[in-house]
Order: C-alpha cells, then structure tokens, then sequence
C-alpha cells in the first residue's frame, strides 16, 4: 500500500469523474479562483512595478511592502478574513492576492531597473516619450524577469488555493480536506496529486508563454 | 481584546509555549536546508553542467503544494512535527541553492587568482573568501526562506493540531473566536519580521567591509538575479 497504488485507486474509481463533486468540475473551480486572484494581483502589481522601475522612485518603499506582505501568514489570514467577514469568494481572494503582489511587484521592478541603460538612452536621443520607452524598449527586455515573478505568483496561487477548501469553497483542495475529515487517504492524496500537476502544467503554460512573447533577441542572450 | 491571550486548553500549550514550538517547526527546517544547500551548490559551481538539471528539479520540487506534500507524508512519517518540517526544509533547499549558486559565482575571478597565489587551498579559500563575500546573498535567500517557512507552518493545523500558532486559527473557528485569529496572525508577523530583523543585523555583522548607513540599494552590489522565489503558500 504505497502512494502509487493510492494515486491509481482514486483515478480509476468512476465515481470521482463526475457530479459536482467530479475531478472536471473541481479542476475547474481551481482554476477559476488561480486566474481570478492572478489577474487581481498582475493588475495591482505589473503597472505599480513598471512606473517605479521606469523612475527608479520608490524602491525602498516598495521593499518594505513586499517585506510586510510577505510577513502576513496566507493559512491565518484566510481563517481570519472568513471569521470577520464571512463565506464567499472575495474572503478566499484577499490572501491569494497578498500573497501573489509581491513576487509581481518586486520582479517588474527589478526587471526594469536591470535593462541595460545604452538603449534606453538611444531611444530618448531619438525622440520616444517616456511611455513608449517604457512599452517599446524596456517591457520587451525585462519580459523574462517579469514573467518568473508572474510564474512565481502563479504556482504560489495554485498551491494556496488549496486552502480554500479548509473554508468551505470548492477546488482541488476540497479533496484533501474532506478526505483528511474522512479518513479516506485515498481521496487525500489524488487532490495532491491534482494540485501538483495542475501547479507543474503552469510551469509548462509559463514556459510557452515565455517562447511565444519573448523577442528572440533578448532571449538568444 | 477579551480574551486573545486566553488560549483553549486542548491545545496545550501557552501562548509563548506556541511561539517557542512554532519558531522550532520554522527555523530547523530553514537549518537543515541551509546545511543541505551549501554543498549542493558548490558542486554545482564546481561542475557547471550540473546546475541547469538541479535548478530543473528544484523548480518542480518548489511546484508541489505545502498541503500536498504534508498529506503525502502523512503515511511515512505520521501526523508529527517531523511530516511538517520536512517540506519546510525542501522549500528552504529549494530557495537557497540558486541563491548560494548566484552569490559564490559573483566572486570576482581577480579575488579568488589573488587568495590562490597568497597561497590559500580549495577549502580555505572557499571558507575565507567565496562565502564572506557570497554572505550577502545567502542572508537574501534566507530572509526569503524564513518568512515563508513561519507562514507556512500554520498550514500544519490541516493535518492534525501540528501547526504551533495555526492551531489557534482552527480553535479560532471551533469556538468561535476571531480574537484567536488576529493574535495568531499578528504574532506570525511580528515573528516574520523580527526574525528578518535579525538576519539583517547578521548580514551587516558578516559583511563589516560595506558602507553602512547607506539607505539607497547599491546597484553594483546587487546579483542579476533580483532576489530568490519565495515559496509561501
């Protein structure tokens, strides 16, 4: 009776493939919370990221934001926000958001201030404002740094979501609560398995995402 | 608050007694992690070829969820203090190696000619010279890995009354007491930061050579890669 056998148990049982409790529909759930709590966190992080690394204002500041929110526990304070404010959806996204800003912040920040300054000059000395060096020059330098912070923030909510189950929502991580509570060990570790494919999958998205996006110059270097 | 150091009796401990239990449950691993990374990453110094696979592995280790990894512990180790710590470690192993990796290969090639013609061998030179000088972003990967090491311990409530102050974010909604919650939240954070603190302190200790006082960032000092993934989840 090893964790193989356990992994094989749960996939070939039928009756985990469908109903609202079926591995489609928790998939499903899971995903939805990872790309709604990640679209949140890019929306905050990527442009507050962009300007300050395009200044180069701020770092510090922003430093210690990260350092704070890294500070806060994701487990206590979802526990936390469900007991003052409720069920529901935006209890589960507050930490998901918190946890995933700073990797985005902090990286496009880096990302920026670390492209190469010679370009950046060629372009003002041809006459491109300040935004389109920004968008034009150094976004599609600083494409695959920003992109590991995104990736970073990405895995961290696919594994974090799975908390959401521990307060009664949905996901991948209800498998692994329910079975815990129900002693089915067999039910805990096909959720584990879920998870861990599901975060290695979004590896697998980012690296595309990196092939597709990145210009070949940058990335040749 | 009425109440917020009135911890419930069935998780027997006090509040400091929590804090000293989740401070082991933390740090230990971050230890063992920082004991496993050093010579890991020197081989990979050493044999270039060999950091692209382990940075690889590490990736997908650094993939797999906390809880996932806990649950599936469970059967070896049992619901104990140790099914929690052991993937705590990894974690830490996992931040560390790239970030050791990063710091000894940022040693300039003129220091280490110099130290091997004033005689120094492959041990004393490593001890002497690449660590001091890599300190900075060692101490950077371990501020990184210990903030998320105290946070993720929380999670150890999941499988089992096994995670020190997350034990008072599942008492809190047994009975029913947000109180719990925030004072579990806020010691967490409070012992983040002073532990961060405190690896600020020792890195300024380690590195008596670098200006002080200094509140900008000095870009020449910083490695190209920013700062280590963290792993909080």
């Amino acid at each position: 009776m090893n964790v193989l056998h356990f992994i094989n148990a749960f996939f070939s049982d039928g009756a985990h493939w469908h109903g609202y409790d079926g591995i489609p529909q928790r998939l499903l759930e899971h995903v939805r919370y990872t790309l709604l709590a990640l679209a949140l966190a890019t929306a905050i992080g990527l442009p507050v990221g962009l300007v300050t690394g395009h200044t180069g204002r701020g770092g510090n500041a922003l430093a210690f934001v990260a350092n704070a929110a890294r500070a806060l526990p994701s487990f206590g304070l979802l526990v936390l926000v469900v007991l003052l404010i409720g069920f529901g959806l935006l209890p589960v996204m507050i930490p998901l958001v918190v946890l995933a800003v700073p990797p985005i912040l902090v990286t496009t920040y880096e990302a920026v201030r670390s492209v190469d300054p010679s370009p950046v000059d060629a372009a003002r000395g041809m006459g491109m404002r300040e935004s389109r060096i920004l968008l034009r020059v150094e976004l599609p330098v600083a494409l695959p740094l920003i992109l590991s912070g995104l990736r970073s923030a990405a895995i961290q909510i696919v594994s974090t979501a799975t908390i959401a189950a521990y307060v009664s929502l949905g996901g991948l991580g209800r498998y692994i609560v329910d079975g815990l509570y129900q002693r089915d060990y067999e039910k805990v570790v096909g959720g584990a398995t879920l998870v861990a494919v599901l975060a290695l999958l979004t590896l697998a998205v980012f690296w595309a995402a990196g092939r597709l996006a990145v210009s070949p110059g940058v990335r040749g270097r | 608050m009425n109440g917020f150091f009135d911890i419930p009796s069935d998780l027997q401990h006090s509040w400091s007694g929590l804090i000293g239990l989740h401070l082991r449950e933390a740090l230990l691993p971050v230890a063992a992690g920082l004991l496993l990374a050093l010579p890991l990453a020197q081989l990979c110094v050493r044999f270039r070829r060999l950091y692209p696979p382990v940075l690889g592995a590490t990736t997908v280790l650094y993939a797999i969820p906390s809880l996932a990894f806990f649950v599936v512990l469970i059967d070896y180790t049992g619901q104990s203090e140790l099914t929690v710590m052991i993937p705590l470690a990894v974690y830490s192993l996992v931040v560390l190696v790239p970030a050791i990796v990063d710091g000894v290969r940022s040693v300039p090639g003129e220091t280490l000619a110099a130290a091997t013609a004033m005689g120094f061998g492959p041990v004393r030179r490593y001890l002497q010279v690449q660590l001091p000088i890599a300190a900075p972003a060692i101490v950077a990967g371990l501020r990184v890995a210990t903030a998320s090491s105290i946070s993720l311990v929380s999670v150890g409530a999941l499988i089992g009354n096994q995670g020190a102050l997350g034990n008072l974010l599942a008492a809190a909604q047994k009975y029913d007491r947000p109180e719990l919650a925030v004072n579990a939240v806020l010691t967490m954070a409070a012992l983040a930061i002073l532990c961060d603190a405190l690896l600020v302190l020792l890195r300024t200790l380690l590195t008596p050579w670098m200006p002080r006082g200094t509140r900008r960032p000095r870009p020449a000092a910083r490695s190209r890669r920013p700062e280590p993934e963290a792993a909080t989840r």
